[in-house]
């Protein structure tokens, strides 16, 4: 049985920014199945009671004194844009939406 | 009664705000770029805030203990170990692709605030809302949608703002009504500027605010399905929007309709709430713990030395109002409405030794012309000791209260000498015997009347006397030195 | 042709007698970068103008004798995943076209500050995603022993350069085992230190919890004088590692006597591993048994899930580290988008490979929603068992010693139709980097002419120790002095 769909496979794809072909699409679906199929392998685990590891050593919190420092110059900060306007990006119309 | 009060006859409502605030540093979140605005776009940007490959981020050790400040402020518990977790999504003014925010661990949990009834008499009436979490999270930067930009088909990107630190602020679902929601808001945010976490300017995108609005018929248990309004930005639209949500849905709901879930936009044009995206093609954000951070950890004895530092909330300040200077609840309320205004008041008083009159002045006249200008009173150019030698001069009767109270606009706007003031505009109090007791023989031999009901008895006629001499003197008359006279003469 | 350069310490001698200047080196091997180019594209862009300026000023400090270090005026390359200011970092992908880095990654920085000379980036597959280096945007590198073999990967350009004597050193990344698979396959020194030794700020992001810049060379010796220079705390990596770095070289006495090495029982089996491979590292292990250690069985028994447990992780954490490629503040564009949501698919899908397609999908479906806890989590801690593994381990051994890869270098295309196959060719170093701990591939022989790497693994921060055995055993040996026919 799949572990994914092609139609699951196109749901990612678009959270993920990624615009498939077709031939991509069959392809990629039959690759992540075959991965699925061996990461499931884990399932067989007993991890029960085990803490998850985030960072494999332990490392004291990292602080930085709240001090400003000098930035970019902006030349240099947008200089790799592939568009811009004076020093602002540009980019195609955002359509709708606000996040925070 | 109005639309919004029947429609909360029938339903009860149910609102949770979100406020992010902006924290007081002088860096952003993550990296030492300068938090500054006003400048031309992308000038406080580096490889971090601009997610340039290779770039990582290390915590802004201040960001932290003013959000441990903030959770202490409204009583939350501090967690000994908070996780950062992205939240994964694009947006061009998102540089990374995901934010650095707090999920599962957040820094601090469990607390509460009071806020005043809106509807209750008395003044000390509070409610307690409860604040869910506080958690700590980096800005966004801007998106300028332009029609100059890129000949009207595109966007700019600014990322000044890029990393700036937040805190994110949850309440419980406790409020009940646009006004409360207004009140916690306004609480909250005297609360922040109190212990200086954040200048929580909401005209400046400081203080920010989303809604989750929901009906339920009254005595129900369940929650209704809610709506999500995002970033109310003034006080005012925040309650205009909650009660024009309200009521929408008091409609659907009238209609036999059921709410769905969504993410609204409040149009201040229309007046209306309009909706945004519904929930069931909503973002799946893929939190999961940041790699690039390690958790922070906050030590008991930490947390002991900020809440050590934490200055007198507005709650501790009015109580000691009451009980050290004498002050009613009410009035104290006022004078602790903003910390500039508390320090004012004990700073004038201290000086001039006794807080009534002070806080008098300070009540009537002072905030009148504060209003007025919608400043705050340390905006202005009045200081405590301007303040302190006005009422000086009205105790020396070397100008009168109403001349005092007339200079308190020009003192707050320019502040100055109050002596060369008074002299300037020619109000000093005249106490001459010889103009004096001319006028008080004029103002008895007019009023012949008043003169014998009060020697009938009638006490009170003195005081109209003594405003006939003040108005014969254009109020410049000291009222100590025209009181004496007038006694002399009546034979009193 | 240009001739092989010497290693760091031969270079160091001759520039310190006066037999040749750092402008001479760096002329030969940005000379021999050019000639090997067409036949192994191991590298993917020199310097040239500002290398041979950068040999100048070498060459008066010299004079002046004001040297900054052992590496002063020594030539090198860098894995093209490190910033390098007024340099591209293309990652060896489409989407960093025309990015020119504005900043130094910290590594970089610090080996500018010790003299050593950048001449130039090295091939890689796209965002070091591969074991083969066949994943790059334009060319595969070759194995300079066979070029119709892999130099393995990620870092296989590094390997590349370093084997065909084009430098004595190179840097490169290793978060599954893109250091020291590709070294095994090259018949080179590789080391990837603990996690947090050396700074990951300019590092590009492959998978954050497991990246570590390594050190590629010909000679323990010349490891560890380059991984000197580059390591220590650093403030701009949160996960760097605030403790002292050890004088590597000072821990370089030839001593391996009463040292105990654990052989992994999981590592020494004969499925899937091949039996020249097997035989070449129990040579080792008899040599270094001849030089005074001990050795003894160790069970690491949460391997078979290594591969499983990295990949998940791994793809996890690449799926959001690549999400800043969007076309918006650097590299390529699509063009003719209207609105930004074709704008974001149209680049993304023009710019990434097949390969880094694969994994940000595997890693975006991971952490979605429903998802999170069955695969990543899962994940999170079958690491935290794979490292008590090691923990365990090392209390009846001081080191491990593993062949470093199942295999010796594959052909090249022979698995690119099969990912999974080619997931599998980390096997055996996947584990250094879920644990965090420091291993080094060290030449041990040949299997059918091929180079064969035998790997050793400490305990965190144990990097003198390894090199310190890793040296022993070259001083008993000369499988590194050996030089590939095709690039003599
Ligand atoms: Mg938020
Ligand atoms: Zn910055």
């Amino acid at each position: 049985m799949a572990r994914i769909t092609r139609e699951e496979v196109e749901r990612i794809a678009d959270l993920a920014r990624l615009t498939l072909s077709a031939e991509e699409a069959q392809a990629l679906t039959h690759d992540l199945d075959t991965m699925l199929e061996y990461v499931q392998a884990l399932d067989g685990l007993d991890t029960q009671n085990v803490e998850p590891t985030a960072h494999p050593l332990p490392v004291a919190t990292a602080l930085r004194p709240d001090r400003a420092r000098p930035s970019l110059a902006p030349e240099e900060a947008v200089g790799n844009a592939p568009e811009r306007e004076g020093s602002a990006f540009t980019v195609p119309k955002v359509i709708e939406g606000v996040e925070s | 009664m109005s639309a919004l009060q029947e429609v909360m006859e029938r339903y009860e409502v149910v609102i949770g705000l979100e406020v992010h605030s902006q924290l007081r540093t002088d860096s952003k979140l993550f990296c030492g770029c300068a938090v500054r605005y006003g400048d031309p776009p992308n000038h406080h940007t580096c490889p971090v805030c601009l997610a340039l490959p290779g770039a990582l981020p290390v915590l802004n050790e201040r960001a932290v203990s003013l959000g441990v400040r903030a959770a202490l402020a409204t009583h939350c518990s501090v967690q000994p170990q908070s996780i950062f977790a992205r939240k994964n999504y694009f947006y061009p003014d998102l540089p990374k692709g995901y934010q650095i925010s707090q999920f599962e661990e957040p820094l601090s949990t469990g607390g509460w605030l009071e806020i005043p009834m809106p509807d209750e008499a008395a003044a000390d009436a509070v409610r307690r809302i409860g604040i869910t979490r506080i958690h700590m999270e980096e800005d966004a930067g801007k998106s300028i949608h332009d029609d100059s930009v890129a000949g009207g088909d595109g966007s700019q990107v600014d990322l000044n703002r890029a990393g700036v630190p937040l805190l994110e602020i949850v309440s419980e679902p406790d409020l009940r009504s646009p006004e409360e929601a207004g009140a916690y808001l306004r609480t909250l945010r005297q609360i922040l500027r109190y212990i200086e976490v954040s200048d929580a300017d909401m005209e400046k995108g400081h203080f920010r605010c989303d809604a989750n609005v929901s009906l339920r018929l009254h005595g129900a248990l369940d929650l209704g399905t809610r709506t999500e309004l995002k970033n109310l930005n003034s006080f005012r639209f925040v309650e205009a929007a909650i009660a024009a949500e309200i009521e929408r849905q008091a409609e659907v709901l009238d209609g036999g309709g059921a709410i769905q879930q969504a993410t609204l936009l409040w149009d201040r044009t229309s007046g209306q709430t309009r909706v945004m995206r519904l929930k069931e093609n909503s973002d799946d954000y893929r939190y999961f713990p940041e790699p690039d951070l390690i958790p922070v950890n906050i030590d008991p004895q930490a947390v002991h030395d900020i809440r050590a530092e934490l200055p007198e909330l507005p709650d501790q300040k009015r109580e000691r109002f009451v009980r050290e200077h004498g002050l009613s609840e009410y009035d104290a309320g006022l004078l602790t409405g903003s910390r500039s205004l508390a320090d004012f008041f004990e700073a004038s008083t201290a000086a001039y030794g006794k807080a009534k009159p002070i806080a008098n002045w300070l009540l009537r006249d002072v905030l009148h012309a504060l209003n007025e200008r919608e400043a705050e009173i340390d905006e202005v150019a009045l200081v405590p000791e301007t303040l302190v030698a006005l009422l000086r001069m009205v105790d020396a009767g070397r100008v009168t209260p109403k001349s005092a109270r007339e200079l308190i606009p020009e003192l707050v706007a320019r502040g100055g000498d109050v002596e060369a003031l008074v002299r300037e505009r020619g109000v000093e109090a005249v106490s001459d015997a010889g103009i004096l007791e001319t006028a008080v023989a004029e103002v008895l031999a007019d009023n012949a009347d008043a003169v014998a009901r009060f020697r009938s008895g009638e006490d009170k006629m003195l005081n109209f006397l003594m405003g006939q001499v003040m108005r014969r003197t254009s109020g410049k008359a000291s009222p100590a030195a025209v009181r004496d006279i007038l006694a002399a003469k009546l034979g009193g | 042709m240009a001739q092989r350069l010497g290693t760091l310490s031969e270079l160091r001698a001759a520039l310190d007698d006066g037999r040749t200047s750092a402008s001479d080196v760096v002329a030969q091997a940005l000379g021999r970068a050019r000639e090997l180019a067409p036949a192994f594209a191991a590298t993917r862009g020199l310097r040239a103008d500002r290398a041979a300026e950068e040999a100048l000023q070498a060459d008066q400090r010299r004079t002046a004798r004001a040297l900054r270090s052992v590496l002063d005026g020594i030539p090198l390359l860098l894995k093209d995943n490190l910033n390098h200011r007024g340099e591209p970092t293309t990652c060896a992908s489409r989407i960093l076209d025309g990015y020119v880095s504005p900043y130094d990654a910290t590594a970089v920085e610090r080996v500018k500050a010790a003299g050593g000379v950048v001449i130039g980036r090295t091939n890689m597959d796209e965002f070091a995603m591969g074991s083969s280096t066949e994943n790059a945007c334009d060319q595969p590198t070759r194995n300079p022993w066979d070029p119709t073999r892999v130099p393995g990967g990620s870092s296989g350009g590094s390997a590349a350069a370093v084997a065909a004597g084009i430098v004595p050193v190179a840097l490169g990344s290793d978060t599954g085992g893109s250091v020291r698979q590709p070294a095994s396959f090259c018949g080179v020194v590789g080391i990837k230190p603990t996690y947090g030794r050396v700074s990951r700020y300019g590092l590009v992001a492959f998978a954050s919890s497991l990246d570590q810049v390594g050190v590629f060379s010909r000679t323990a010796a010349d490891a560890a004088a380059l991984l000197q220079v580059i390591s220590g705390h650093d403030p701009l990596d949160s996960t760097s590692l605030d403790e002292p770095v050890p004088d590597y070289a000072a821990a370089l006495d030839g001593d391996v006597a009463g040292l105990t090495i654990g052989l992994p029982r999981e590592y020494f089996v004969e499925q899937g591993v091949d039996p020249d491979v097997l035989e070449r590292v129990r040579d080792a292990v008899k040599e270094l048994e001849r030089a005074g250690a001990k050795t003894c069985e160790v069970s690491l028994p949460h391997t078979p899930y290594a591969v499983a447990t990295y990949y998940l992780i791994a793809m996890a954490e690449a799926s959001s580290n690549l999400a800043r490629y969007d076309g918006v503040r650097y590299g390529h564009r699509a063009t003719g988008a209207h609105d930004l949501q074709s704008m974001y698919s149209r680049t993304r899908s023009e710019g990434f490979g097949a390969e880094v397609k694969r994994r940000i999908l595997l890693g975006t479906y991971v952490l979605s929603a429903g998802y999170y806890d069955a695969y990543y989590r899962k994940a999170q801690q079958a690491r935290t068992l794979l490292r008590g593994d090691f923990e365990a381990a090392y209390r009846s051994c001081d080191l491990i010693l593993t062949p470093t890869a199942p295999e010796v270098a594959f052909a090249l295309g022979e698995r690119s139709a099969d990912p999974l196959q080619m997931y599998l060719s980390d096997i055996f170093t996947v584990s250094a980097n879920l644990a965090g701990i420091p291993g080094i591939s060290v030449p041990c022989g040949f299997a059918r002419d091929l180079p064969v790497g035998l790997q050793l693994l400490g305990p965190a921060l144990g990097e003198s120790l390894l090199l310190r055995v890793a040296d022993a055993y070259q001083r008993r040996t000369d499988w590194h002095t050996k030089t590939p026919p095709e690039a003599s």
